[in-house]
C-alpha cells in the first residue's frame, strides 16, 4: 500500500545586518570569542533592548518578495520566550510569537511535475542564542556569546510538500531568494541558513500522520538524506505495528540516521508574553512602499521575463534565474552582446561557463572571464570570424586568462576562412586528391560527404567556415 | 548646612561661599556617625565621592556649573553607576561592581552631581518596608522601630535624617511616594517614560521609574530637570521637548489665590474602610489647607481602584520572574559553591543568591504565565489596568489632580508585616494605580499621626502633569511647613 509523505520547514535565515538586533555589537562570523557581546548581549544588569531598524527592513523585504504588501503586518509584537540555557544570556529569547511580522505568502518550487507552490505560514524576527563549547574545557563548557542577538527570520511553511525532493528543491529557491534580496548571506556552512524538517507520512487522503522534527539541518545534502532516512523509519515503523511519538530528533550525517533529542513530553514551558521592554512593532504603508521601491526585479518575474522578452524556453529561464548574480551575469553579456545573442548567452553560460566554474569551485560572482568577455565571443561567432569549435578553443584561453575573445583570434590566427574563392581552391585541391571518396558519395554513400568535408577542415588547419564548405563541396558534387 | 535646600546649595556652591568638597565631607561625616544605627547606606566610597567633589569644585571655579554641580546626592542601589557596586539589596549582586552608567546615573554626572553612596532598598525593588533587603533592614528616622517604608527606604530614610541633601530611587508600585510619605520627605514618580530605564534593574519593566526624593517640591523640580530625557536605549523612553519642570512654581502676580481656578479630585475610593483615622485627619486637613489656597474640591470616583493592588501583583511578578532569570550564576553575580550538574547549579545559586521575597514573586510570576493560567491572571490583569486608565482619564475630564493619602497608616513596626504578605501588599492600595496607568504622582509631607510619625499626602496628575503637581505641592509648602520637620536624634 502507498504512503504519502508531508512535509513542512522552517528555516532559520541569519538576516545581513552589521550590528545585533537589539544591540550595537558587530554580527561578522568567526571573531575570538566573546569579543562581540556588550552588555546587552551579556545581559548586564539594567540593560535594555533596542530594535535594529536594518533588521526589519530585511522582514519587510522578505514579506514583499513572497506575498506583496498584504503578508506583512501594520503592528507586531515581540514576546519573550522563557526558559534557562548558559547560552540565553537573559533566560530568555526575544521572538515575535503571536503576532509576527510577516502571515502567509508563498515561494514557487520547480520539480519534476512542473512548477509548485508551497505557502508559507508566518515568517517572524528573534535573536539567536550563543553557543556552549563543549570541547577544551576540561569537564567544564565554554560559553562564546557572539551570535548572542544575531537576528534571525524564521519562516515557517504549511505542510505542503510531499518528499525529500521536493523539500529540498523548496530550501534551494528560499536560500536563493533570500540571497536574491540581499537580507540573508546564505552561508550554510558558518549556520547563516539551517532548516527544520517537521516530517509524518499517512495514506493517501488519511488526516495528517504525528510528525517529528528533525533540528539543525545546514545543508542540502543532509537535508535530503535526513528526510529519506526519517520517511523509511516511519513507514518502517508503522508497517511494524508500531506508532510514531511527536518528537524533535537530530540527523547525524556520519551514521545517515535521526535520533531522538526529546519527546513533547519534555517540552517546556516558554511561558510566552510580550517584551515590555520593546514597544509594538508599526510599520507604515509608506515605509512599505519605499522598501518595495528599493527591491530588485524578482526571480519569477524574470523568469516570465526572460521567456517573453528572448525567446527562451522555460527551463532555461529558471537555470538563469537560480541565483541574482547568474541572472546579472546573463543580463549584462546579452546587453553587451545584444539581445539576438540572448540564447546563445544562455547555452554557454549554463554550458561551458558553468562547467568550468563548477570544477574549479568559483562562484560566478568571481569569474575569472568577465560577462564583457563572453559577449565578445558571442559576436565574433555570430558575424562568422569563428566556428564553433574554435570559439571553445577561444573561451578555454579567455579561461586561462589570455585576454578577450578579439586579442586571442588575432593572436592565435583563427580568424575563419571565408574567402569563397579561397576556399573553392582548396576544395578543388581536396576533390581531386579524393577521387574514391568522390565516386562512393556520387554512388550514394553519404558517409563519404563528411570525409571530405573532414579533409577539406583539415587543409584549412581548421579555419574554414564549415558551412560554406559544406555549400562548396555539395555544389561541386552535384555539378 | 544640613537643613538647606539644594536651591540655597547651589547658591552658597555658585558663590564660593561652599566648596563641593567641603559640603561632601560633611556628609559623609553625617553618613560615618548615623548609618550604623538607620542601616541606609550600602555602600560609600569617600575616594570616589570626593574625587567627584574636586571635579565639581573645578568647574564651578571655571564658572560652568549647572544647578546641581557639586551637590552631593545619595543614590537607590538599583541604579548602575561605573566601578560601584551595584547589589540591588540582594546576595545575588552582592560582589557585583557595574562597569557602566545608568542614564540617569550619567545625566547627574554629568551635570555635576556628586554620588555620596549607594542606598540600601528591598531586594531587586520588591517590598513595602526595606526589610526584604540582604544588608538588614533601614530604620525610620523619626522611630527607629518603625520601617521607612519602601523599596526606596534607604533613599528616603537618608533625605529624612539629612545624610544627604537629596536622593533618587525607583517606584515600581509606590516605591518612592510610600517611603517619602513614611519618613516626612517628598517624592514623585514621573509619567512612564520620562526618565529612562537605562542601567536601572529591572523589577517590572512596565511599571518601574525613577524619580526623585527630596525635601521639597522645588528640589523635586531641579532634580527631575537633571533626570528627565529621551535616551534612545531605552525604547519606552518618550522623545518629547525638554521641559523646564520649575516653570510653574511662581504662582501668577496677577492670581489673588495661588491656586486659584484649580481643581482637586478627592476620590472617594480613598477614603474607605483600610484608611488609619490619624491619616484621614491629616488628609482632610491637608485638603482644607488646598481649598484655602484658591482650590475647588471635586468629588470623584475611581471604580476599579479596588483591582488595583489585585492587577499589580499578577503583572509585576510576571514581569519580575522573567527580568530576574538572568541572574543564573553564569556570567557574574553569585554561584552556589557546589553543586552537581547544569540544573542543579541554576537552583542552588537562585535558592542561595535570592531572598524569600523575592522567590514569592518569581514563583507567582512563573505561575500566572504559564501554560492554561496566562489568559486567567496575566490577560485579565492587562484588562484591568486598561480599566483603570480609563478610570483615570475620565476623572481627568472633571479635575486637575487627584488628592488622597499616599499610604493607609503611618510607619508601622518593624517586623509586624513580614509573615503576612497580603497585607504588606495592601499597604499600595493607594499608589500602584498611578503606575499601572503610567501617571505621575507624588507624596509630600502633610503632617503628623500616631507616633508622632509622618503622614503623606499624595498628589497625582494626569500624563505630564509634574510640573503642575509640583506647583501645587510648592504653593502647599510655602503654606505650611511639615517639609521642614527634621526627626529627632538626626542632628
Amino acid at each position: 500500500m502507498d504512503w504519502e509523505v508531508v512535509i513542512g520547514i522552517e528555516t532559520h535565515a541569519q538576516l545581513s545586518t552589521v550590528s545585533k538586533i537589539f544591540s550595537g555589537a558587530a554580527t561578522q562570523f568567526g571573531a575570538a570569542p566573546n569579543v562581540q557581546a556588550c552588555a546587552v548581549d551579556i545581559a548586564l544588569p539594567g540593560v535594555l533592548p533596542v530594535l535594529n531598524r536594518g533588521a526589519v527592513e530585511r522582514a519587510i523585504r522578505f514579506g514583499l518578495a513572497v506575498g506583496g504588501p498584504e503578508v506583512i503586518s501594520r503592528r507586531s509584537v515581540f514576546a519573550r520566550k522563557n526558559y534557562f540555557y548558559p547560552d540565553l544570556p537573559k533566560g530568555y529569547q526575544i521572538s515575535q510569537y503571536e503576532l509576527p511580522i510577516v502571515t502567509g505568502g508563498i515561494v514557487k518550487i520547480q520539480t519534476e511535475g512542473g512548477e509548485k507552490t508551497v505557502r508559507l505560514t508566518r515568517a517572524h524576527l528573534e535573536e539567536d542564542a550563543g553557543k556552549s563549547l563543549h570541547e577544551d574545557f576540561h569537564g567544564m563548557s565554554g560559553i562564546d556569546l557572539n551570535r548572542a542577538g544575531t537576528p534571525l527570520l524564521e519562516i515557517v511553511t504549511e505542510p505542503d510538500m510531499r518528499g525529500a525532493e521536493e523539500a529540498v528543491a523548496y530550501a534551494k529557491a528560499l536560500h536563493a531568494l533570500v540571497r536574491w534580496i540581499g537580507i540573508c548571506d546564505g552561508n550554510m556552512q558558518e549556520g547563516s541558513f539551517r532548516c527544520d524538517a517537521n516530517v509524518s507520512v499517512r495514506r493517501p487522503g488519511a488526516p495528517l500522520g504525528t510528525r517529528r522534527e528533525i533540528k539543525n539541518l545546514n545543508s542540502f545534502r543532509f537535508l535530503q538524506q535526513a528526510i529519506e532516512y526519517e520517511v523509511r523509519w516511519q513507514i518502517e515503523t508503522l508497517q511494524d505495528g508500531g506508532s510514531i511519538q511527536q518528537a524533535t530528533v537530530l540527523f547525524d550525517p556520519d551514521k545517515g540516521e535521526t535520533r531522538m533529542m526529546r519527546t513533547k513530553e519534555d517540552a517546556h514551558d516558554y511561558r510566552y508574553f510580550p517584551d515590555p521592554d520593546l514597544l509594538p512593532l508599526v510599520i507604515s504603508d509608506a515605509t512599505i512602499e519605499q522598501i518595495r521601491s528599493e527591491l530588485p526585479e524578482l526571480p519569477q518575474a524574470k523568469r516570465e521575463r526572460y521567456q517573453r522578452e528572448f525567446g527562451l524556453p522555460s527551463a532555461y529561464a529558471v537555470s538563469l534565474t537560480q541565483s541574482i548574480e547568474v541572472a546579472s551575469y546573463f543580463e549584462a553579456t546579452v546587453a553587451a552582446a545584444g539581445s539576438d545573442n540572448a540564447k546563445p548567452a544562455a547555452n554557454w553560460i549554463l554550458g561551458e561557463l558553468a562547467g568550468a566554474l563548477n570544477s574549479t569551485g568559483i562562484d560566478i560572482g568571481a569569474s575569472p572571464m568577465s560577462s564583457k568577455q563572453l559577449a565578445g565571443l558571442l559576436l565574433r561567432m555570430r558575424d562568422n570570424t569563428i566556428s564553433g569549435k574554435m570559439a571553445k578553443d577561444v573561451f578555454d584561453a579567455m579561461w586561462a586568462g589570455e585576454g578577450d575573445a578579439d586579442s586571442i583570434i588575432e593572436r592565435r590566427g583563427l580568424r575563419q576562412i571565408s574567402d569563397a574563392g579561397e576556399l573553392e581552391k582548396i576544395v578543388d585541391g581536396v576533390l581531386a586528391a579524393n577521387q574514391k571518396s568522390v565516386e562512393e558519395y556520387r554512388a550514394g554513400k553519404e558517409k563519404a560527404f563528411n570525409a571530405l568535408v573532414g579533409q577539406a577542415m583539415k587543409a584549412t588547419k581548421g579555419k574554414g567556415n564549415p558551412a560554406q564548405i559544406n555549400e562548396i563541396l555539395k555544389k561541386k558534387l552535384a555539378g | 548646612m544640613i537643613n538647606f535646600t539644594l536651591k540655597q546649595l547651589s547658591a552658597l556652591l555658585a558663590q564660593k561661599q561652599l566648596s563641593s568638597v567641603e559640603l561632601t565631607q560633611a556628609y559623609l561625616e553625617r553618613v560615618a556617625r548615623l548609618n550604623p544605627g538607620l542601616n541606609v547606606f550600602v555602600t560609600v566610597d569617600a575616594d570616589k565621592s570626593l574625587a567627584q567633589a574636586r571635579a565639581a569644585d573645578a568647574l564651578l571655579a571655571a564658572g560652568k556649573a549647572q544647578p546641581l554641580t557639586g551637590i552631593p546626592l545619595a543614590h537607590k542601589d538599583i541604579f548602575c553607576a561605573k566601578g560601584w557596586r551595584t547589589t540591588c539589596g540582594s546576595k545575588m549582586l552582592a560582589n557585583f561592581i557595574s562597569p557602566y552608567d545608568a542614564h540617569v546615573v550619567e545625566k547627574l554626572n554629568a551635570a555635576g552631581a556628586v554620588i555620596l553612596g549607594k542606598t540600601n532598598m528591598d531586594e531587586f525593588a520588591m517590598g513595602s518596608s526595606t526589610e526584604t533587603c540582604f544588608f538588614g533592614p533601614v530604620k525610620n528616622p523619626w522611630d527607629r522601630t518603625r520601617v521607612p517604608g519602601g523599596s526606596s527606604g534607604g533613599s528616603a530614610a537618608a533625605v529624612a535624617a539629612r545624610m544627604a541633601p537629596a536622593a533618587i530611587g525607583t517606584d515600581t508600585g509606590g516605591s518612592i511616594r510610600q517611603p517619602a510619605a513614611l519618613t516626612g520627605i517628598c517624592g514623585l514618580k514621573p509619567t512612564y517614560g520620562v526618565v529612562s530605564r537605562y542601567g536601572m534593574i529591572a523589577y517590572a519593566s512596565s511599571l518601574d521609574q525613577g524619580g526623585p526624593m527630596a525635601r521639597s517640591a522645588e528640589d523635586l523640580a531641579l532634580l527631575l530637570n537633571a533626570m528627565a530625557g529621551f535616551d534612545a536605549r531605552d525604547s519606552t523612553s518618550l522623545e518629547r521637548p525638554a521641559e523646564d519642570y520649575a516653570r510653574l512654581l511662581a504662582a501668577p502676580a496677577a492670581a489673588k489665590l495661588p491656586l486659584g481656578g484649580l481643581r482637586i479630585g478627592v476620590p472617594k475610593e480613598y477614603f474607605g474602610a483600610g484608611l488609619d483615622s490619624d491619616v484621614a485627619a491629616a488628609v482632610e486637613a491637608a485638603l482644607a489647607q488646598f481649598e484655602q489656597l484658591g482650590a475647588k474640591r471635586v468629588a470623584i470616583s475611581l471604580p476599579n481602584a479596588a483591582l488595583s493592588v489585585p492587577a499589580y501583583y499578577v503583572i509585576a511578578p510576571a514581569e519580575a520572574s522573567s527580568n530576574l532569570s538572568r541572574f543564573d550564576g553564569v556570567r557574574y553575580g553569585y554561584r552556589a559553591p557546589e553543586y552537581g550538574d547544569l540544573a542543579d547549579m541554576y537552583a542552588k545559586s537562585r535558592a542561595q543568591g535570592f531572598g524569600a521575597e523575592v522567590k514569592r514573586r518569581i514563583l507567582i510570576g512563573t505561575y500566572v504565565l504559564s501554560h492554561g493560567y496566562y489568559d486567567a491572571y496575566y490577560l485579565k490583569a492587562q484588562k484591568i489596568r486598561r480599566l483603570i486608565a480609563q478610570d483615570f482619564a475620565a476623572a481627568y475630564r472633571q479635575c486637575d489632580l487627584i488628592m488622597g493619602p499616599t499610604s493607609p497608616s503611618v510607619a508601622f513596626a518593624l517586623g509586624a508585616k513580614v509573615a503576612d504578605p497580603v497585607q504588606m501588599y495592601l499597604i499600595d492600595i493607594y499608589t500602584v494605580a498611578a503606575n499601572l496607568a503610567g501617571l505621575p504622582a507624588m507624596s509630600i509631607p502633610c503632617g503628623f499621626g500616631e507616633g508622632g510619625l509622618p503622614v503623606g499626602l499624595q498628589l497625582a496628575g494626569n500624563y505630564f502633569a509634574e510640573a503642575q503637581m509640583l506647583a501645587a505641592a510648592h504653593q502647599y509648602q510655602l503654606a505650611t511647613d511639615w517639609h521642614l520637620r527634621q526627626p529627632a536624634g538626626t542632628e
